[in-house]
């Protein structure tokens, strides 16, 4: 239903900078290969992901970055579906916003219905990895990671979806600069305590938003949690860090 | 390094070389408006400011431009990067808005138009070059501005600003900016960001244009001369 | 209707001598053999009431609702062919999703029901289709705009009500509306008298056994349209329950 609601650039006009079927013109220059999204331009960064004995965490930071400029510092990149399923993203952020208004009518869709199904954490999850596929696979891809997490039937979900339709499911998920930085922290927190409560599941995530936060150049020490139990989706926002930069104290000079 | 090595001719204007061909560049850039624009929201309407020039490289093919364009009575957007682009989207957002105040009746909401930019902005993400502010006043929410950055993205904000100029604003803006100020406070608030731009950015200058949305309709003011706010180096 | 047939009746493209379209009112026949369904609009919101006729005690209870969502903000009570209700429920979706996705923002009921309108005019004016045998009350609440209601006919036609009544029993329903001060009342004490005012115009001789369908939208449901919950359901029930014994009670001693 998605592609009979785009609007057309010109209703019944010709492509920008063509004409009208002017007779026996060349309408369109054909000698050049199509374009599509070649860079992406507001972006948020990594994205965390972690399973605990009853639920799941997510977090991302609220900074929509322009290239290096940390021009948007208000930006939501969790995505509450339902009493059952949240979505982070990393990436592009109007892809963001295109998917999560596709995402967000499909909920109404439902609920319209009133028959008591809905999304799972799985079905959302499996749907995304279809729409990312498929979208790589037409060479025209959404510039995103998304990381799914909820609860069902009985357990956390955490799925892990990338622009070119990767997917996976893991107990710890990080995307983007996260993956080099935060994942290994948190496989080890998991690996060390693997009965996390959700006290515990948030302090990891905690100190792996500031890791990030020391580390990551596209980050923001302001982010956004979803904690996910049987008893439903809670979003926290915005968290702030506390940082420590006593070591600031020890250095003098470069040697 | 070339320079230094040849005794050519170098031409005072800067010139792109395509092949054996050297050409000035205002032969082949893009007409664009690299700009400074900027809005912001007060208590019962928006103010919407941008400059006046219109360049192509370095050339300044217009030196009043008017890049504050009316959608409907109620609603302008600010308009940066392509010339033609934004002028195209903002007159096909033209017409789908007065189509929708016939069909409904009623002023559109201005998160609608924003709507629409957006959708355009999205939809053709690889073919336009178009930084837009949206900005107005409608019954339902007051005086609103929604930002749509090069990518087709929107999000509303209570100030933004746009254009290659506003790079040099950023500091100002977060450091000035109050939320609650008045409507003088704002329209002086803008002035000054825009003035500031056009003095440190090359591709921003000429006259200062402000307008004021509110329920009333739109109020517009053009700056020129002496009449921009001044700093240090002036006084 | 003492003209039917003389062969102008077996189109809806075609009028009768004497200016009528006999289909459309065909249609407006198979309305009224239907149970009946109302809709009132209170101070902060919109009541619908159906009376869904069960015509065999086979039936699984809860089938074949007549009250629908459309959105999030707006439903729809009908009553007529159920096949056809559901086709124009189809459609009205399609137009709250529609807009959207191009506008950002829930559609307006008054835009809704013109397009709805439209559709089922549409179906007045050619031989090849037959028109819809349906009216339905649609109700919608938003922040700004308050409580709104408005009602389609097979016709096509529509207008805004503050009480209104569809079927069977449309007269009656309509005399007992009337009695009600609902511009001053709240949809708590509405839902009561809507249950009360189906179970008053509910025959009992001709028609046995129905389902009462209760939905509500307002600021009560935070502006969404949905089914009552069950202990208001249970309560409004009981009140019209009550208080026909009651009426029987007073008319047994009168006489």
């Amino acid at each position: 239903m998605e592609a009979s609601l785009q609007m057309e650039f010109w209703r019944n006009g010709p492509q920008p900078g063509a004409l009208y079927n002017f007779p026996g013109s060349q309408i369109w220059n054909q000698n050049e290969p199509t374009k599509r999204t070649l860079y992406p331009s507001v972006t948020g960064t990594s994205v965390l992901g972690l399973k605990f004995n009853d639920g799941v965490v997510i977090a991302g930071d609220k900074l929509g970055s322009y290239g290096s400029m940390a021009r948007f510092r208000d930006l939501s990149r969790v995505l509450k579906v339902n009493d059952q399923v949240v979505v982070g993203a990393s990436g592009d952020y109007a892809d963001y916003q295109f998917l999560s208004e596709i995402i967000e009518q499909r909920v109404i869709e439902e609920e319209c219905l009133n028959d008591g199904f809905g999304y799972t954490p799985s079905s959302l999850f499996s749907w995304l990895t279809r729409v990312m596929y498929n979208r790589r696979s037409n060479i025209n891809p959404l510039w995103n990671t998304y990381v799914v997490a909820g609860w069902e039937n009985n357990a956390p979900f955490l799925g892990y979806v990338d622009k070119i339709g990767t997917a996976y499911q893991a107990p710890t998920i990080s995307s983007g600069y996260g993956a080099y930085i935060a994942q290994p922290l948190l496989r080890d927190a998991l690996e060390k305590k693997p009965n996390m409560n959700v006290k515990d599941a948030i302090e990891t995530i905690d100190r792996c938003m500031k890791v990030l936060y020391y580390r990551d150049a596209r980050s923001l020490n302001k982010y956004e949690l979803a904690i996910v139990t049987k008893d439903g989706v809670e979003i926290r926002s915005p968290v702030t860090s506390q940082p420590n930069w006593e070591i600031a104290h020890l250095i003098k000079g470069y040697e | 390094m070339a320079s230094i090595m040849t005794s050519n001719y170098q031409p005072a204007v800067s010139a792109v070389s395509t092949g054996t061909l050297s050409q000035p560049d205002w032969l082949t850039s893009e007409l664009s408006t690299g700009t400074t624009i900027a809005a912001v929201e007060f208590d019962g309407g928006v103010i919407i400011g941008a400059d006046s020039r219109t360049t192509s490289g370095a050339y300044i093919a217009n030196r009043v431009t008017d890049k504050l364009t009316k959608v409907t009575d109620y609603i302008y957007c600010c308009r940066s990067g392509s010339a033609a682009d934004t002028q195209a989207v903002a007159d096909i957002v033209n017409y789908h808005l007065n189509f929708y105040k016939m069909e409904m009746g009623e002023e559109p909401l201005v998160k609608t138009a924003a709507s629409v930019f957006r959708t355009l902005c999205y939809n053709n993400r690889d073919s336009l070059s178009a930084g837009i502010l949206v900005a107005g006043w409608d019954k339902r929410n007051g005086g609103q501005v929604y930002t749509i950055p090069l990518g087709g993205m929107w999000t509303r904000m209570p100030v933004a600003i746009g254009g290659s100029g506003s790079t040099y604003l950023y500091g100002y803006a977060d450091a000035n900016y109050k939320p609650g100020m008045t409507k003088d406070e704002c329209l002086k608030f803008i002035a000054n960001a825009i003035s500031l731009a056009i003095n440190r950015d090359g591709s921003s200058g000429g006259v200062i244009r402000l307008a004021c949305i509110t329920k009333d309709g739109v109020e517009r003011h053009v700056l020129t001369g002496d009449q921009l706010p001044k700093f240090y180096e002036d006084s | 209707m003492s003209s039917i047939g003389t062969g102008y009746d077996l189109s809806a493209s075609q009028f009768s001598p004497d200016g009528r379209v006999f289909q459309v009112e065909y249609a407006l026949k198979a309305v009224e053999n239907s149970g009946t369904a109302i809709g009132i609009r209170g101070k902060d919101g919109i009541v619908f009431g159906v009376e869904k006729l069960v015509t065999s005690k086979l039936y699984e209870t809860g089938a074949n609702k007549r009250i629908f969502n459309i959105d999030r903000h707006m439903g729809m009570a009908v009553a007529g062919l159920l096949a056809d209700a559901r086709q124009i429920v189809e459609t009205a979706r399609e137009e709250a999703s529609s807009y959207r996705s191009n506008y950002g923002s829930p559609i307006p009921l008054k835009h809704l029901t013109d397009k709805v309108s439209m559709y089922v005019h549409a179906h007045t004016l050619y031989s090849s289709v037959r028109p819809f045998g349906v009216s339905c009350l649609i109700g919608s609440y938003d922040a700004t705009d308050g409580p709104e209601m408005y009602v389609i006919d097979p016709s096509g036609v529509s207008f805004g009500y503050y009480g209104c009544a569809i079927g069977k029993a449309k007269q009656a329903a309509k005399t007992e509306i009337e009695k009600i001060k609902m511009k001053d009342m709240l949809c708590v004490d509405l839902v009561k008298e809507v249950a009360k005012i189906i179970y008053i115009v509910h025959d009992e001789v001709k028609d046995k056994n129905f389902e009462l369908e209760l939905s509500w939208v307002g600021e009560m449901t935070d502006g969404k349209h949905q089914l009552v919950p069950k202990n208001v359901f249970t309560d409004a029930e009981k009140y019209a329950k009550e208080s026909l014994e009651e009426s029987d009670d007073s008319d047994d001693e009168d006489l």
